[in-house]
This record gives structure tokens, C-alpha cells and sequence, in this order.
């Protein structure tokens, strides 16, 4: 008798050990897992409730706010700049996002074997990122301006251009470029380093496969290098997007929206709301709006770019 | 480019979250009395930086003979707004914040500063300090600021450019056709040497430079109340077309096309431009440089004189607990002896009228003639002036562009109308 209960109890013992083992691991990881939690709660959930909810309310600076649903949303129409800068904004996602991602990647394959002197390059294309991106505005403000930066004189000399020109905001083209080129000179280290790790990845032995079976180096960058790249293509793929969709500090130093509002980019349109209309309630509800629309971006993205590797 | 822009969502986060907090609590700043108190308190005061050494020689003066110590913050001009913004929002204002008279409407409607008509009324001055500010602090017919500074648009000419172009340089232009006539002449000693400057990419240097020759003419830019717009006007159209006329004939130094404001003061101070209306205050920055400057006043189309009255209007922060001892700051501010000692003394404009030839004044004919200009000023008064007329993309830089680089009749009449749709924003 003692022998069956013994035999049944022992099991039990066993079970409930695994249990509280497997309880204590849980609590374990979630401890380890809180401070970011909180972190994340804190400065992530909390305030983009808070976002939703001032969206909803005529939300003055001092006094109570009140309940205006669904004004600030109904305004956005009215909005003539959002419509501007909606259309800017995708246009400027759109062609940054295939310069940066063209340059990222050719620097990558340029720098991705081990040879003599490729560390220094490696280090040369990442240095940027080591300046703030608004003091890289403020840099390029300063290199391309007519008044004191010497660029201008550099390409007169040259014959390249002649008399005054301003690059910030003589024409939107030249100001949309001028933008683009230094978030291409600021960021191309950044992303080449992600996707070189990508490329690293990639084992050597299915290279040396593909060259066996005669593949030239087009075929094996196509057959091989891309296909195996995909994660990391969609993560920076989806860095570039979103970066690009919430673009700010660029346009707000180097070319302040202009000229004749043809560089105002979506955020600086919440700006204007929240800082020179004082208008938190209407600045909200754009807001909103637009993490709605990275959402449903960055969802559709990863969707395609999955779909494709498996 | 993620983590910056994580830091950037943060960050407003962070303001949003600030701003909700200080949108739900309840409690109020203390109740105003009319007393001055001077107890020793430590009183934070925060200004733009183009103000920023007038409010830092009052707080070093007033420190000096009193118990009270103000300590002067200063921010970017550009910057400054969104500053006061988060800090309203986070119910953290200082005890005292200055705001370019222009955007003083805004503040005080949004209940930023603390009122103190009692106080005002009670202090002897009220009639005798610049109308034109008070008048921009005032709110439902209370007072929230009183003036701070005075800051004037004046047609700045170089007397060297001038002699050597063979204009006198004791005879600077009566009408504003003579403006025209004598940049022209100016730029023909050709070189690096222009006619005139101007900031054409820039809403607020154009309202400061232009309506005062609008206003001269006879003309308005809006109407009392602050909201409705006036710009749809033969004056407006004809000083518009001047400029353009002299931007156009290379009058204009090509950079004027694209001048946002930030090297504007440099330009005057290269002196290679013959005459340009500028701020008075640039004055001596422009001296400084060893350029010898002549001081004129704008005027209308064939005379007129006019100005617009700048600067900046103070007030005590909504949510400082210090009220009592600001207020014996800002009082102070407006007596005889700071406008005298602090203001004159240093070429400044005295806030009071009633000063405006004083001891100092006296010595240089050019500031009695920039004094003499306040009565004849004006200074817009409207609750959305900033999102209408001053930031990049108000709809007022939009009509400036067309009319001085595009269809100048569409962008006057289609401006006119989405300004006062601005204007009119609740």
C-alpha cells in the first residue's frame, strides 16, 4: 500500500518541483524584463495614451481641458499645410529611403572583406553618426550658406556655378536635396554597419558552393547575398521608412519648411500646432493620425518583406 | 536614425505628459495683492536672446540696490515660444518671462501671466509708458504685461557709401520713392556694393520693415480688433511693388530673396549696403564694425513718417508664488531711474514717454529722432499674430513671397483672406 502511495506521491513531488521551477524561471525573466517594461510603460504607453486622450479635448495650456470629440480629428481636413506636407513627406520617405538604402548597401559590400586598410574606411563611412543630428544641421546650414560657408566659393572657383546661390532655399529642389544630402552623409555609415552585420552573417561556405557550381558574382549577389540579407534589409528598410515619415530636425534647422513651405514636413505641422497655434488638442490628433499611418506602413512592410524570405 | 528620433518622441512625450499633468491639477497660483515686496527672494526671469542684455543690465541694476536677486535666463528667439509652451504645461514658468510684443495677445488670452491691472493702475505710470505695449498686454480689458522694451524699424544708411556715390550724407530720404531713387544710386558704385538689403524669406523682418511705409502711406495691415486683414490694399500692393522693383534691377543684394533672418544684421554689418530699414537697435552693432551709420525714418510712398513699435512686453509667470516680490521688479523697471540709467544710458529707447528726451538722449541727435518716433508707431495687435504673420509657415511669408518674387495681385488677395482665416482661429 505505502509502496503505490509512495509511487503515486513521487511523481507529484517531481511535477510540483518542475512547477515552482519553472514559476521561479518565470519570475526570474520577468524581473529581468521590468526595467525595460517600465521604461516602456513609463515613456512609451503612458504618454501615448495621454496622446489619445488630449486628441479627444480642446486642451488648453493652463486652464481644465474640455471634451471637443471628434474637432481636432474633423480640423486635420481643414488643414490646408497637412495636405502639403502629407504629399512632402512621402515624397521625401520615398526617394530618401531608396538613396539611402542604395548607398548603405553599396558601401557595405565595398567594405565587407577583411583586406588591409578596410577598418579605416569601415570607421570613415560610420563617423558621421558620432555628430547630433542637429548639429550636423547646423554644420550643413553653415557649409552650404552663401554669406559665410565656403562651399559656394569653393564651386565658383571651380566655374561650376556662378554669382549667389542659395542651396537651403533658393528652390524646394535644391532644398529637398540639400536635406537629403546630409541625412545620406549622417546616416549611410549607420545603416551600412547594420548591414554589414547582416552580410557577415551570411556562412562563407555557401558562398564558396555557389562559385563551385560557377556562379559569377552577379548570380551570387542575387541567389545568395540578397535573399539571406532579408531580415536585415527589412529592419533597416523599416528604420529608414519610419525615420524619414517623422522627419523634423532637418528641414526645421537647415531649410525651416521653406521655400514657400514646399519642405514643411508632417511633424513640423504638429509643431506648428502645439508651439505657435498653442493648440495641444489639434497637435494631438495629428499625431495620432500619423502613428496610424506608420503602423499600417511599417504592418504592410514587414508583411511584404516576410512573406518573401519564408 | 531611430534612437534620434526615439529621443525626439521622448521628448515630446515628455512635454505632452508635463502639459497633461499640469492640465489636471488644480491648484492655483497665489492670489495677487498690490503690494511690492522687496524680502529677499530669488526671482528666475526668463527673455529671448535678442532681448537678452537689456533684461540682464535691469536685473544686474535692481540687484544691486535691492534685496530681491533676479536671475535672467535667456533662449534662441526661435526657440523661445515652445519654451514658454512646455514650460505652461508643466505648470513651471518662471516668476517672470518677457515676450516679444507681438506674441504678448496669445500669452495673455492663454492666461500665461498673472493679472495685474490692480497693481498697474496703482503704480503712476501706466499713462506714461509706451500705449502700444500695454495695449498688447491687455486682455478682456485686463493687463497681463507692462512694456520692457522698445525695439524700432528705422531706414539705416551708410554715410561712407553714401558720400562716395555722391549723395549728402547728411540729406537721408524724405518719401519712400526717394528710398528707391538713392539705393539706386548707391548700387551703381557696383563691386560687392548693393543699393538696399532685405529679409524676403522672413514674415516678421518684412511686417517690421515694410508696414511702417504701408501705415505711412495711409494705409493698415489689420484692423483693431486683431482679426481681419487689411494687406488686400493699394498701399500694401505699391510699397510691395517698390521693393520688388529694386530686388528685381539687382538694387537689392540677391541674398535678400532667401534672407530668413539669421544673417540679416550681418549683411548691414559687411557695409556693403547703402540703405536698408532695420531694426534701431542695430545701430551701434552696426558702429561697432567701424561703419559710420546714419538714422532715418521710414516712410510712406511720398511721405509720411512711420515705425513699428517692438520689443518686448514682461509679465509675472501664472504659476509663480513670488507675485509680490516680481512685481517689485517690474515696477521698478518702468521708474525713472532704470529708464534713465539703465535704458538711455546704454542708446536705448526709454519705455516711458514721458522720458524720451532725457540727460543722455541729448548728446546724439539720432536717438532724440528714434525717440521722437514712438508717438507716430504702431505696434499689430492680434491673439494669432505668431501662427499668422511671424512663423515659417504662416500664411503672411506665403503672401510675402508671391508678392515680392511671384503673381503679386493673387498672393495679396488670396493672402488677405487665409490671414484672416488665421487670424480668426479660435
Amino acid at each position: 500500500m505505502s509502496t503505490v502511495l509512495e509511487r503515486t506521491k513521487a511523481p507529484a513531488r517531481e511535477r510540483a518541483r518542475t512547477v515552482g521551477r519553472r514559476r521561479r524561471k518565470g519570475l526570474v525573466g520577468a524581473l529581468y524584463a521590468a526595467p525595460t517594461a517600465v521604461m516602456v510603460g513609463l515613456f512609451f504607453v503612458v504618454p501615448l495614451l495621454l496622446v489619445v486622450w488630449m486628441s479627444l479635448h480642446r486642451w488648453p495650456l493652463l486652464a481644465p481641458p474640455t471634451l471637443n470629440v471628434p474637432d481636432n480629428y474633423t480640423k486635420i481636413g481643414d488643414n490646408q499645410l497637412v495636405g502639403s506636407a502629407v504629399w512632402f513627406t512621402v515624397k521625401y520617405t520615398v526617394l530618401l529611403t531608396v538613396l539611402l538604402f542604395g548607398l548603405a548597401l553599396g558601401l557595405a559590400l565595398l567594405v565587407q572583406r577583411r583586406r588591409r586598410g578596410v577598418g579605416f574606411f569601415r570607421t570613415a563611412f560610420f563617423l558621421p553618426m558620432a555628430v547630433g543630428f542637429a548639429s550636423a544641421s547646423l554644420l550643413f546650414l553653415g557649409l552650404l550658406s552663401d554669406e559665410i560657408g565656403p562651399i559656394n566659393g569653393f564651386l565658383r572657383w571651380l566655374g561650376v556655378v556662378d554669382g549667389y546661390i542659395s542651396w537651403t532655399s533658393g528652390s524646394g529642389t535644391s532644398a529637398l536635396s540639400s536635406a537629403m544630402l546630409l541625412v545620406l552623409w549622417r546616416f549611410a555609415g549607420f545603416n551600412m554597419l547594420i548591414l554589414l552585420t547582416g552580410l557577415q552573417a551570411i556562412p562563407l561556405e555557401i558562398y564558396e558552393a555557389a562559385r563551385i557550381d560557377g556562379a559569377g558574382r552577379w548570380q551570387i549577389f542575387r541567389r545568395v547575398t540578397l535573399p539571406l540579407l532579408r531580415p536585415t534589409i527589412a529592419l533597416v528598410l523599416t528604420m529608414m521608412t519610419t525615420g524619414s515619415l517623422l522627419a523634423f530636425d532637418q528641414f526645421w534647422i537647415l531649410t525651416r519648411g521653406g521655400p514657400d513651405n514646399t519642405t514643411t514636413s508632417l511633424v513640423m505641422v504638429i509643431y506648428r500646432e502645439a508651439f505657435i497655434k498653442l493648440d495641444l488638442g489639434s497637435a494631438a490628433a495629428i499625431s495620432v493620425a500619423l502613428l496610424v499611418a506608420l503602423v499600417v506602413v511599417n504592418v504592410v512592410q514587414l508583411g511584404v518583406l516576410r512573406r518573401r524570405s519564408s | 536614425m531611430i534612437s534620434r528620433k526615439v529621443q525626439a518622441a521622448a521628448a515630446f512625450s515628455a512635454v505632452l505628459l508635463a502639459a497633461a499633468l499640469g492640465g489636471c491639477s488644480k491648484d492655483t497660483p497665489a492670489a495677487s495683492s498690490a503690494a511690492a515686496v522687496d524680502d529677499g527672494a530669488q526671482l528666475t526671469l526668463w527673455t529671448r536672446a535678442a532681448t537678452e542684455a537689456v533684461s540682464k543690465s535691469y536685473a544686474e541694476a535692481y540687484n544691486k540696490t535691492h534685496k530681491n536677486q533676479v536671475t535672467v535666463t535667456a533662449y534662441p528667439n526661435e526657440e523661445y515660444p515652445a519654451k514658454l509652451a512646455s514650460a505652461a504645461g508643466a505648470k513651471s514658468l518662471p516668476d517672470l518671462f518677457g515676450s516679444d510684443v507681438v506674441f504678448a495677445a496669445q500669452y495673455a488670452s492663454q492666461g500665461l501671466w498673472q493679472d495685474v491691472t490692480d497693481r498697474f493702475a496703482a503704480s503712476g505710470v501706466k499713462d506714461k509708458v509706451s500705449p502700444a505695449h500695454v495695449r498688447a498686454g491687455t486682455w478682456d480689458g485686463r493687463n497681463y504685461a507692462v512694456p520692457h522694451t522698445i525695439d524700432m524699424s528705422v531706414m539705416l544708411y551708410n554715410k561712407d557709401l553714401y558720400a562716395k556715390a555722391g549723395l549728402d550724407p547728411e540729406k537721408p530720404p524724405t518719401t519712400l520713392k526717394e528710398f528707391a531713387e538713392q539705393a539706386r544710386k548707391v548700387n551703381k558704385l557696383g563691386g560687392d556694393v548693393h543699393g538696399t538689403y532685405f529679409g524676403g524669406n522672413c514674415g516678421g523682418c518684412v511686417e517690421f520693415t515694410f508696414w511702417p511705409s504701408v501705415w505711412g502711406s495711409g494705409g493698415n495691415v489689420i484692423d483693431d480688433a486683431g482679426t481681419t486683414a487689411k494687406i488686400d490694399s493699394k498701399e500694401m500692393a505699391d510699397v510691395f511693388a517698390l521693393y520688388r522693383s529694386l530686388y528685381d534691377d539687382g538694387t537689392a543684394a540677391p541674398a535678400s530673396k532667401d534672407e530668413a533672418g539669421p544673417t540679416w544684421l550681418g549683411a548691414l554689418q559687411s557695409g556693403k549696403i547703402g540703405i536698408a530699414p532695420g531694426p534701431s537697435v542695430w545701430l551701434g552693432l552696426i558702429e561697432e564694425k567701424g561703419i559710420k551709420m546714419g538714422v532715418a525714418p521710414i516712410t510712406g510712398l511720398d511721405g509720411g513718417d512711420s515705425t513699428f513699435v517692438g520689443g518686448d512686453a514682461m509679465g509675472i509667470g501664472a504659476t509663480s508664488t513670488k507675485s509680490a516680490q516680481a512685481w517689485d521688479f517690474l515696477n521698478w523697471t518702468m521708474s525713472e531711474e532704470a529708464q534713465v540709467e539703465v535704458i538711455a544710458k546704454n542708446k536705448g529707447v526709454p519705455i516711458r514717454t514721458d522720458l524720451a528726451s532725457n540727460k543722455y538722449s541729448s548728446a546724439d541727435p539720432r536717438i532724440v529722432m528714434i525717440n521722437s518716433l514712438a508717438a507716430k508707431g504702431k505696434t499689430p495687435y492680434a491673439k494669432n499674430f505668431n501662427a499668422s504673420f511671424n512663423d515659417p509657415q504662416s500664411p503672411w511669408l506665403q503672401t510675402v513671397r508671391g508678392a515680392l518674387f511671384g503673381d503679386a495681385a493673387t498672393a495679396l488677395s488670396q493672402g488677405n483672406t487665409a490671414i484672416t482665416k488665421s487670424l480668426q482661429q479660435s
